[in-house]
């Protein structure tokens, strides 16, 4: 027994060894795909030069000590500066060679200082703006992840009971309303909770001033955070419940729960042992699923209710160009993407038997 | 095929979804006879064509709710019959009355006269009356005209400090209400020419509060144009989607379930990388720095969607195909692996993957509209998801233009709900073990 679980570790770590590395092998394709496009295969760095070059120039002219001097040699000094802030750039080299430079700086995420954008807190170092953006939008979207998974597993599960009821009828005519993604139902939201009937607020995380005190600070960020979770919670809720209750019918009406049931067993013994404990790997697996696709909606959730989290930032980050910041935000998202898939082979082999009785052989 | 249409008409929900689905089509395509393409464009772009319309109306059957009637926009032209000319002293006054009926609670938007004169010499001189049914006379203004000439009476910032409210409220208020005051109004425009040959005509624009069918919006664009246009432009776009990366996704399924091997896991790999590739703020992106045209918009997402996680469903429904013995027989007269491929091994699942397809035409509608929310429509077609667009970023619920939002939305709920609830009974239909429970 105990020799059999030291057998199960090896394999999980050598496995998860091999996951993690062709994990980080597939971030790095993906990462370096996003410089590519980010800097449009390097065309990005001509519209530079020519910034460049525009504000060196506007400097100088603005500059009273250089006013005196001759306009070619203005025009000199002009070139020298632009020469300077080139090479500073690296901007006279080939792209690919600034291509690797950036993804390696950028799997790292040491990205240095963004060129346009700035912390609330004032600090210009790409870093500081990522992780000042990060838990606003890691908060709503796991809360909301989570509601809606506890939800939708225990609602499933109430309704495979009794199939057929009215409950069940209204799940199966509600669920396509899950085409339309979450935003749209926000718009509604907002639209109904601070307009018609103005009782929260429009958008933002947090009342403007924050308040001093802890707990009314996190009592407004609850108070702007209802209204994204609902509309998160309605544009998921009927299409998840319908579907687990569907795939737990599926479940229960296997030949082993019958025999459970022919038995005699109870009935929340037949769903925690005959028809949830086989069903979890599925269920660990959708659970990732809707994360992974829940990341990908959040630019607009978070654009729509104003919401200070990554999805703003790469929008604002996109329109003001900044590369730094734009390739910081791919990479957050590829990591957590990542992250998120690694956490669910290692579930699924711990949760698989399959894994344990291969070993024994 | 008869069998099926059995099944499906059993189901309410994918009746009513065969309905929408329909009625959406038929839509589409009289418009596009109707209105075509660069018609829709050249009237999207705005400009003079739309002058005469209210800025912001709402639609005119949302009168019907309402106790208090809005106006609809008014154009009245003077009646050359109508004009008295009196001669005083080698002057020709000419007065020009503009008579209207007024039958609304609501004030107009906005009050524009027009007065064309073609006079040479020195300029005519105007002085406006305005004539309410109860009798009150208020001075508007006494100018020169040039030849085309436009009063804005709305914006004459005199003529509100001397009323004491904004124009075309004072002029058309009842004096013991707040309301309008319904009845017959009178514009009085004389005119003194210089001109022995001048003639003059008149115009007076009151700009309404509703119009059409789905109102206006700041551009005074009639929004029909964008409701009626989205339509099509949604459907193809989710329709080319939804095909371009279904059946590139199987196809490509199928080829590494059939070389198998290097070809196959290359092609595991590279979806894996692409599933870490982040859709939407890439097409930001691209949209950002390139062009947001909504044809490079539909081959990104094809593009992007080939290596899609479908695949991996798509491998398993595929694999026991390989092993079938009519790929044997194929084999055995010496079919070619194209062959096999796209005869053999796609044909059999296709069946299986309506239902998911018809699924994800509402998700590729809504994800056209999600990018145009964020600014990144197409610069030139007229969309649901730019008038949302437009509206959010004009403020439309702070405003109280619910109109402006609702309209799109509403028909982006009908398409997704349409193609979904039809997606989902096909699901039950094509899944067996569904149809049992």
């Amino acid at each position: 027994m105990n020799q059999s679980l030291i057998e199960d570790l090896r394999r999980i770590a050598s496995y998860a060894v091999t996951r993690l590395l062709m994990l980080f092998i597939t971030v790095t394709i993906g990462v370096y795909l996003t410089i590519w496009i980010a800097n449009m295969g390097g065309k990005l760095d001509e519209l530079r030069e020519v910034q460049i070059r525009d504000q060196t120039a506007e400097a100088v002219r603005a500059d009273p000590s250089f006013f005196s001097l001759p306009s070619d040699e203005q025009q000199q000094l002009v070139e020298q500066q632009v020469q300077l802030e080139i090479k500073r750039l690296r901007l006279d080299e080939p792209f690919i060679n600034r291509s690797i430079d950036y993804l390696w700086q950028g799997m790292i995420l040491d990205l240095g200082r963004a060129e346009n954008m700035s912390s609330d807190s004032g600090s210009r170092q790409v870093r500081d703006i990522i992780v000042e953006r990060l838990p606003p939008t890691l908060l709503l979207f796991g809360t909301a992840n989570i509601i809606i998974f506890v939800t939708s597993i225990l609602a499933a599960l109430a309704l495979s009971r009794r199939y057929g009821s009215p409950a069940d009828r209204a799940i199966i005519a509600l669920a396509p309303t899950s085409a339309a993604p979450s935003w749209f139902y926000g718009i509604f939201l907002i639209l109904i909770f601070a307009f018609i009937i103005p009782v929260l607020p429009a958008g933002g995380m947090v009342e403007r001033p924050p308040p001093e005190d802890k707990l009314l600070y996190a009592l407004s960020v609850l108070e702007h955070m209802l209204l994204p979770l609902l509309a998160m919670f309605i544009g998921a809720i009927f299409v998840s419940i319908y579907q687990w209750r569907t795939f737990f019918l599926i479940h229960s009406s296997e030949d082993y729960v019958e025999m459970a049931r022919a038995k005699g067993l109870p009935g929340h013994l037949i769903e925690q042992r005959y028809i949830l404990r086989p069903a979890l790997p599925p269920i660990i697996t959708a659970f990732a699923l809707t994360l992974i696709q829940l990341w990908n909606g959040a630019i607009i959730l978070e654009q729509v209710f104003n919401w200070p989290g990554l999805g703003t930032l790469t929008f604002q980050a996109i329109g003001l160009r900044d590369t730094p910041v734009i390739l910081a935000t791919v990479v957050i998202y590829a990591y957590l993407l990542a992250l998120t898939v690694f956490l669910l082979d290692i579930v699924y082999m711990i949760l698989d038997p399959r894994v344990r009785l291969q070993g024994n052989n | 095929m008869t069998k099926y249409l059995r099944l499906v008409s059993r189901y309410p929900s994918a009746a009513a979804g065969i309905a929408i689905i329909t009625t959406l089509i038929v839509m589409s395509v009289l418009t596009i006879i109707a209105i075509p393409y660069s018609k829709a464009i050249d009237m999207w772009r705005g400009g003079e064509q739309w002058q005469d319309n209210p800025i912001n109306a709402s639609p005119a059957w949302s009168n019907w709710f309402r106790d208090k009637k809005l106006p609809r926009t008014i154009k009245v032209a003077s009646n050359p019959a109508d004009i008295v000319e009196t001669e005083i002293g080698g002057v020709r006054r000419a007065l020009v009355p503009i008579e209207f009926e007024y039958n609304y609670d609501g004030f107009p938007s906005e009050v524009n006269l027009f007065i064309n004169t073609d006079s040479e010499g020195p300029q005519p001189f105007a002085r406006i009356t305005w004539h309410t049914p109860d009798g009150r006379e208020i001075l508007i203004s006494g100018r020169a005209l040039r030849p085309n000439e436009r009063i804005s009476i709305s914006q004459d910032r005199g003529l509100e400090r001397r009323l004491g409210a904004i124009p075309h409220v004072a002029l058309f208020k009842a004096t013991n209400s707040d309301l309008a005051l319904r009845g017959r109004y009178r514009a009085e425009v004389e005119v003194l020419l210089f001109d022995p040959n001048a003639t003059v005509t008149a115009q007076l624009l009151s700009y309404g509060r509703v119009h059409g069918i789905a109102g206006t919006d700041h551009r005074r664009r009639d929004l029909v144009i964008a409701m009626l246009w989205g339509t099509p432009i949604a459907l193809a776009f989710g329709l080319v989607a939804a095909v371009g990366t279904t059946i590139t996704t199987l196809i490509i399924a199928a080829i590494g379930v059939w070389f198998g091997g290097r070809v196959d896991a290359t092609i595991q790999r590279i979806t894996e990388v692409n599933m870490i590739l982040p859709l939407i703020p890439i097409l930001v992106m691209v949209g950002t720095l390139y062009s947001t045209s909504i044809w490079l918009m539909l081959a990104l997402v094809v593009g992007l969607g080939i290596f899609s996680s479908g695949i991996k469903q798509y491998r398993a429904m595929l694999l026991p195909i390989r092993e079938s013995s009519y790929i044997e027989a194929a084999r055995a007269y010496g079919a070619g692996n194209r062959r096999i491929i796209m005869r053999y091994m796609v044909p059999p699942v296709l069946p299986v993957l309506i239902p998911g397809f018809v699924s994800l035409i509402p998700a590729y509608v809504f994800l056209e509209a999600s990018l145009a929310v964020l600014g990144l429509g197409d610069p030139v077609l007229p969309t649901w998801g730019k008038v949302m667009n437009d509206a959010l970023s004009q403020g439309a619920l702070y405003h109280g233009y619910y109109y402006w939002v609702l309209g799109p939305a509403l028909l982006l709920m009908l398409t997704g709900l349409g193609f979904a609830m039809l997606g989902y009974t096909l699901d039950r239909i094509f899944n067996p073990r569904l149809r049992q429970i």
